[in-house]
């Protein structure tokens, strides 16, 4: 297969913009790295794209886009509708992913552990009153809790609740990313995230990479200042949890219907259970990201491995 | 079992202290989007060089390498080029300064001039005195020397002479050393207000009496929309104020042109730091001032800048009145780039960032322009940049995320507000230069 026209997509407008970026830049010289025969050009998501796609119609795309528009699945139903092949979960799929309620309900339909959770909407505060809804919620849940939108990734908009005092502004920073959120019981463990990778063979769970951040959060700022995390890749987990997590990521890839690959992020409590948390159909690419990091310890590459997607495509 | 782990970066153990808090933001990393042209970026400091003719710019840049590419393309001396010396005294002569040339330091920006002095007046832990709110470049170069950096309360008129001398009071009544006193004292940024006359006096007065240097940062100095240009503490203190000027603003700021006029025992220090940091200026960039000044009507393009500004800021000024909620008020600019906004109480500058980046409109959050997590209510807006009609389409925008911020904090009971993060860069952080 020679003189192929790869397109990485990455940018948009989402507020994970920058990461986006990051990713893009990343992926399209590692796939020139790995196939120099091919040829990869970047491009943002804007106006212009879909002359562009029309007029250099590319072989294969690879989306990078991280937030809305590139997860949520519109941007790849455009790509279906112009017939164009793209590396990663179709759109649908990626429908139920990003939507973290739906996805977290379909995977406790799995029996898979996932942490009790509400689903609010801004409106439902505002018209039964912010203090009694809180109230409930809180009796519901119990503290500590996380806040976080329904929608997006990199951890804007999340915090972690440990008084009722906390709440309020809590739900603030959450609605400043969207207008509904949801509301989670905090499991105390080991964070962990495992990636799948479609192969011949089916999907393939890569080894998990522990995150130990510096603070309470893996936050933005941790997950982007290379140092401020310390991350363990394989994870420091027995065999067991080993195996489970991978089963977990596994049933979650199988389940939602997802392709190429994902990244499950999990959290393993003390008994050695594994709680789903959530999926990403787009994981981030960074220099800083965990996929990239599941990839070498698997002894592979970011660049091999995602043009063994796009031949698959072909 | 790996049990070793990894942070990612081979070096972090290595780094000073002062560059732990280097670190990402998600505040900073929004403003990515900024860039993109749906969106109305009130946030950026960006002059509009466009006013300039790029043919006349063009012929500038073609005779500097053609008649002296020579010495354009060589490196030079690092007090800078003489011939330009002496005419950025023609500039300053604006705004009464006069010196003599060899008074003068030409730096890459007046930025590097702010580092220059910081880092020969200032030890770890040295006070420096600023504005409330501040300038962030200034405040990030403070940070990075480990300076305590003290805020002063400004009111309508500027830096407030008695807060002032509190502060500097205060300082060493707890036996700290205060170095600086660092001040934007025309067409502020962030705030957009200038200090009249009589409290530039009594600034010099409180300084003089202190036995403070004086760091006066006037690059907008030549950009008044009504009357003469503000004159300058500078010139009627030779000796206590380090005069800081820039080129960014009336010319281009890509050509990073700007400089320090200081008392000489100052000025030789000026000089060999600035060899130690960057061997000399651009000599190119100095040399294409140079000629600017030398074959363009620059006085009248500052005339002509000064009317496209003024027309933004009264589009600008208009908009706000207009379409902002109740409770929202806002500087009024007789020059420069920028008004500050406080928002009504309870909502946050910084928490609103999100939402209004969601509705295609930016701002850079007043928490910005504090080292000590002040500034959540407020946010600087400026209308350097996009034309009249833009701005107001932005300010409609922006008006509507207050409206809906508004809501949520009225839900949620948040009406006191919430604090602020320490800075809305991360700290010790400088924005991208066209935030700055």
């Amino acid at each position: 297969m020679t003189h192929q026209h790869i397109l990485v997509l990455s940018g948009g407008l989402s507020p994970e913009r920058d990461v986006s970026l990051r990713s893009g830049r990343r992926v399209a010289e590692a796939l020139r790295a790995a196939r120099p025969d091919w040829e990869v050009t970047e491009a943002d998501v804007d106006a212009s794209l879909l002359a562009n796609l029309r007029e250099h119609r590319p072989d294969c795309v690879v989306p990078l886009l991280h937030g809305a528009a590139g997860e949520d699945g519109a941007l790849r139903d455009v790509l279906e509708t112009l017939d164009i092949s793209f590396v990663g979960s179709d759109s649908s799929a990626c429908r139920l992913a990003f939507e973290k309620p739906v996805a977290s309900s379909l995977i406790s339909g799995t029996g898979i552990a996932v942490p009790e959770f509400v689903v609010l909407p801004q409106s439902t505060f505002r018209e039964l009153g912010a203090p009694m809804v809180m109230e409930a919620v809180a009796e519901r849940i119990g503290f500590p809790m996380v806040v976080k939108p329904t929608r997006g990734g990199s951890a804007l908009g999340v915090s972690i609740v440990r008084t009722a005092q906390d709440l309020p502004p809590a739900m603030v920073s959450a609605f400043a990313y969207g207008d509904t959120a949801m509301i989670q019981r905090f499991i105390a463990g080991t964070e962990v995230a495992v990636s799948v990778i479609d192969g011949t063979d089916g999907p393939r769970a890569l080894p998990a990479v522990e995150i130990v951040p510096e603070g309470a959060l893996y936050d933005y700022l941790a997950r982007y200042t290379a140092g401020t995390t310390e991350f363990f890749c394989p994870a420091r987990l027995n065999d067991d949890t080993t195996a489970a997590a991978h089963e977990v990521a596994l049933t979650v890839h199988v389940a939602l219907g997802l392709s190429d690959l994902s990244r499950t992020d999990v959290i393993i409590d003390a008994d050695g259970t594994v709680w789903f948390l959530e999926v990403n159909v787009a994981p981030g690419m960074t220099e800083t990201s965990l996929m990239p990091q599941a990839i070498t310890a698997a002894g592979l590459s970011v660049g091999e491995v995602v043009a063994a997607f796009i031949a698959e495509r072909k | 079992m790996n049990v070793e782990g990894s942070r990612l970066d081979p070096w972090v153990d290595s780094y000073a202290t002062r560059a732990k808090n280097l670190s990402a933001s998600a505040i900073r990393a929004l403003f990515a989007v900024a860039s993109r042209p749906e969106v109305v970026s009130l946030a950026g400091g960006m002059p509009y060089v466009q006013a300039l003719s790029m043919d006349d710019m063009a012929d500038i840049a073609a005779q500097v390498v053609r008649d002296r590419g020579p010495q354009a393309l060589q490196y030079g001396s690092g007090q800078g080029d003489v011939a330009l010396r002496e005419q950025i005294l023609d500039v300053t002569a604006e705004v009464g300064v006069h010196a003599h040339p060899d008074d003068i330091v030409v730096t890459t920006g007046s930025q590097m001039a702010l580092d220059l002095v910081t880092r020969t007046f200032c030890d770890p832990g040295d006070v420096v005195l600023v504005e409330s709110p501040s300038y962030v470049g200034a405040l990030g170069v403070f940070r990075s020397y480990e300076c305590d950096v003290v805020h002063v309360a400004m009111d309508d008129d500027g830096l407030i002479p008695e807060a002032l001398q509190e502060a500097i009071d205060t300082a060493r009544a707890m036996g700290k050393s205060v170095k600086l006193i660092y001040t934007i004292p025309s067409f502020h940024n962030p705030a957009g207000v200038t200090q009249p006359a009589h409290r530039r006096a009594q600034i010099l007065e409180i300084a003089q009496r202190a036995g403070i240097a004086v760091l006066e940062d006037d690059p907008y100095g030549l950009l008044g929309f009504e009357g003469e240009p503000p004159r300058a503490l500078r010139a009627d203190d030779d000796q206590g104020v380090i005069y800081l000027g820039s080129f960014s603003k009336t010319i281009a700021s890509g050509l990073r042109v700007g400089w320090a006029i200081a008392p000489h025992g100052v000025r030789e220090k000026l000089v060999l730091a600035a060899e130690a940091a960057t061997l000399c200026p651009s000599n190119y960039a100095q040399l294409t001032v140079s000629q600017y000044l030398a074959t363009q009507p620059w006085r009248e393009q500052i005339k002509s800048f000064q009317e496209v500004y003024r027309e933004r800021r009264d589009a600008m000024l208009e908009s706000l009145q207009a379409m902002m909620p109740t409770g929202t008020t806002w500087t009024i600019p007789a020059g420069g780039f920028y008004t500050w906004v406080t928002l009504p109480d309870g909502l946050d500058a910084t928490a609103m960032l999100p939402r209004a980046i969601t509705e295609l409109v930016a701002y850079v959050p007043g928490t910005g322009f504090y080292v000590d997590g002040q500034g959540s209510a407020n946010m600087r807006l400026s209308y350097c940049y996009p034309d009249p009609d833009r701005i107001r389409e932005g300010v409609r925008r922006l008006s509507t995320v207050v409206e809906a911020e508004l809501e949520i904090a009225r839900t949620f009971g948040t009406a006191n507000g919430t604090p602020g993060s320490l800075s809305a860069f991360g700290e010790s952080s400088t924005p991208a230069p066209d935030l700055a």
